[in-house]
């Protein structure tokens, strides 16, 4: 029996892999745009804190070796990967599984590895925004970045390495969890970071905790942009740090990650 | 398969025709979604061997997943996104997409195109998710209860796409626990309960066959316990009387009055009082119910 050709006359087949990729990065992307929740803590959050740390800082004559805005720029920035990699992605992924996103898509041409691709390719522009927006509320507030053309691209290397650090732990917080604890918990472990996490201001100023926080990948992102946007230099031990995490959390996420 | 101490499906055994409509008919818990999952790769078989499109959906799932569509009971896409844009997300993810306007137009989507998915109504969502199915030109469509939850009308255009998917030369195999849908869309179905295939046949074949008739008694009061051995004696061999509850019973034999007129007599003799008496053509349910000793639906 060979039908005639009709409208649904069967023609299977997978999109090639970059094409699956970009459309889940950009779907992705325009849904984190379109979310308000998401929108307060990918930009709203860190310029409050830039403004507010700034003014803060000048007001409170909080002692640091350098010009507040210059210390607390690069603190936001590694906040803004914390927040988006982290924070959201848990949020956003816990949800998918819950509403059977998760199932929907594990049923289409789509293999796991493009959707993971796709997710990181939506945090890459979405922080890529988040930077943009940062930089220029800092220059506005006058920001003279001090590292030069190798401190820009070793702040770049080293938020690569804290999104696949703090990415692979919101895939693993959000495979352990269910929906509602995952935000409950992920807003949590933000909030704990944000504030106590050596992360938008230097760990020198935590007095005792000085040490400990550089093995948190909160403590060990913000050395590293701090490092490299004060003077140009390369914290080493911060990144190596941030290589275990991303590791670590890369097991874990194996292990944890459920699909359904 | 078991969930822990319970079979879900048990020793179920089926094949389905390249180019045909199967239906998977059963009462709710039956085993028909976990089959369905089973065939789509989502759960390995503990026991037994499953081939799709001569594919193992386990270990060749990257293989098989293009090449059918799964349409799931409920959910499958994010809270925020618009009907349309969900669509067309998925419409990307193949090599050769049917145009989204026709389907959307054809599944009657265009009025909640621009509405995100959590405000859909449930019929929407089963729409939607049956357009997802279809979407990349697949050989094979799985759907599991496509026409849960929608009104009439539908109900007519869903029934209306798989009957133009199989004239198209798509596969197709549901799950439903409507009778309706199932004998009127299936060539094959086949009747599950508890994780077993009960019966197997065309709809034709399950319930006219024979050339029986159905007789559904219903009385005012509850019949005396050995109602259904004192009918089944007066109605003799060639007829078989199962109990639905007690206060009525299904008669299965020959359609003609003397049956009719015994059944009356056997009411008067027992002084029951009948509250209905129909005579009609033999349905799947009354196949179920006679296999099973139980209603299908819930």
């Amino acid at each position: 029996m060979s039908p005639a050709t009709g409208t649904f006359t069967p023609a299977p087949g997978a999109a090639p892999y970059l094409r699956m990729v970009r459309a889940q990065a950009s779907m992705e992307t325009r849904l984190l745009l379109r979310n308000g929740e998401q929108l307060l803590l990918a930009v709203v959050i860190p310029v409050l804190a830039l403004v507010g740390g700034v003014l803060g800082a000048e007001r409170m004559g909080l002692d640091l070796a350098h010009r507040p805005v210059d210390v607390l720029t690069p603190g936001v920035l590694a906040l803004a990967v914390m927040s988006t990699s982290f924070t959201s992605l848990a949020i956003a992924t816990g949800f998918e599984r819950r509403y059977g996103l998760l199932k929907r898509l594990g049923a289409s041409p789509l293999p796991r590895s493009g959707l993971l691709l796709g997710k990181v390719g939506s945090l890459l522009i979405v922080q890529g925004l988040q930077a943009v927006v940062i930089c220029a509320v800092a220059f506005a507030l006058g920001w003279d970045p001090g590292g030069g053309v190798t401190g820009w691209l070793v702040a770049l290397l080293g938020a690569l390495l804290g999104t696949l650090a703090f990415a692979s732990l919101g895939l693993a917080l959000a495979g352990t969890l269910r929906a509602e604890a995952t935000l409950a918990a992920a807003n949590l472990v933000y909030l704990l970071l944000l504030t106590g996490g050596g992360v938008v201001v230097p760990r020198s100023t935590y007095g005792a905790a000085e040490a400990p926080l550089a093995l948190l990948p909160s403590g060990a992102l913000g050395d590293v942009l701090r490092n490299a946007l004060l003077e140009g230099t390369v914290a080493g031990s911060a990144l190596l740090v941030l290589i275990a995490w991303a590791a670590v959390g890369s097991v874990l996420a194996a292990r944890l990650f459920r699909w359904e | 398969m078991r969930y822990g101490e319970t079979r879900a499906v048990d020793g179920l055994s089926l094949t389905v025709e390249r180019g045909t409509v199967t239906a998977v008919l059963g009462p709710n818990g039956a085993g028909k979604t976990t089959t369905l999952e089973t065939c789509e790769g989502f759960r390995a078989a503990q026991q037994g061997t499953v081939r799709v499109l001569g594919l193992d959906p386990v270990r060749e799932r990257r293989a098989l997943l293009p090449r059918i569509g799964v349409m799931l009971q409920s959910g499958g896409a994010w809270s925020g996104v618009r009907a349309v844009e969900m669509l067309e997300h998925v419409a990307r993810l193949h090599a050769n997409p049917l145009p989204v306007p026709m389907l959307v137009e054809r599944l009657g989507l265009a009025e909640c195109g621009r509405t995100p998915y959590r405000r859909l109504s449930g019929g929407q969502q089963q729409r939607l998710g049956l357009a997802m199915a279809v979407v990349g030109r697949p050989e094979l469509v799985f759907v599991d209860e496509p026409t849960a939850g929608m009104d009439p009308a539908a109900r007519r255009t869903t029934w209306e796409l798989v009957e133009e998917l199989k004239a198209d030369g798509v596969t197709v195999v549901l799950t439903t626990h409507y009778m309706e849908e199932a004998e009127r869309l299936a060539d094959t179905v086949h009747v599950i309960d508890r994780g077993r295939v009960v019966a197997t046949g065309s709809p034709f074949e399950l319930t006219r066959a024979r050339g029986q008739a159905t007789i559904r008694l219903v009385v005012t009061e509850p019949f005396p316990r050995e109602a259904p051995e004192s009918l089944r004696a007066t109605l003799g061999s060639g007829t078989e009387v199962t109990e639905i509850n007690q206060q009525s019973l299904l008669i299965t034999g020959p359609a003609d009055a003397s049956t009719l007129a015994k059944v009356s007599a056997w009411c008067e003799e027992q002084g029951v009082l009948p509250e209905s008496l129909s005579l009609g053509q033999r349905t799947l349910e009354d196949v179920f119910l006679q296999i099973t000793g139980r209603e299908l639906a819930p």
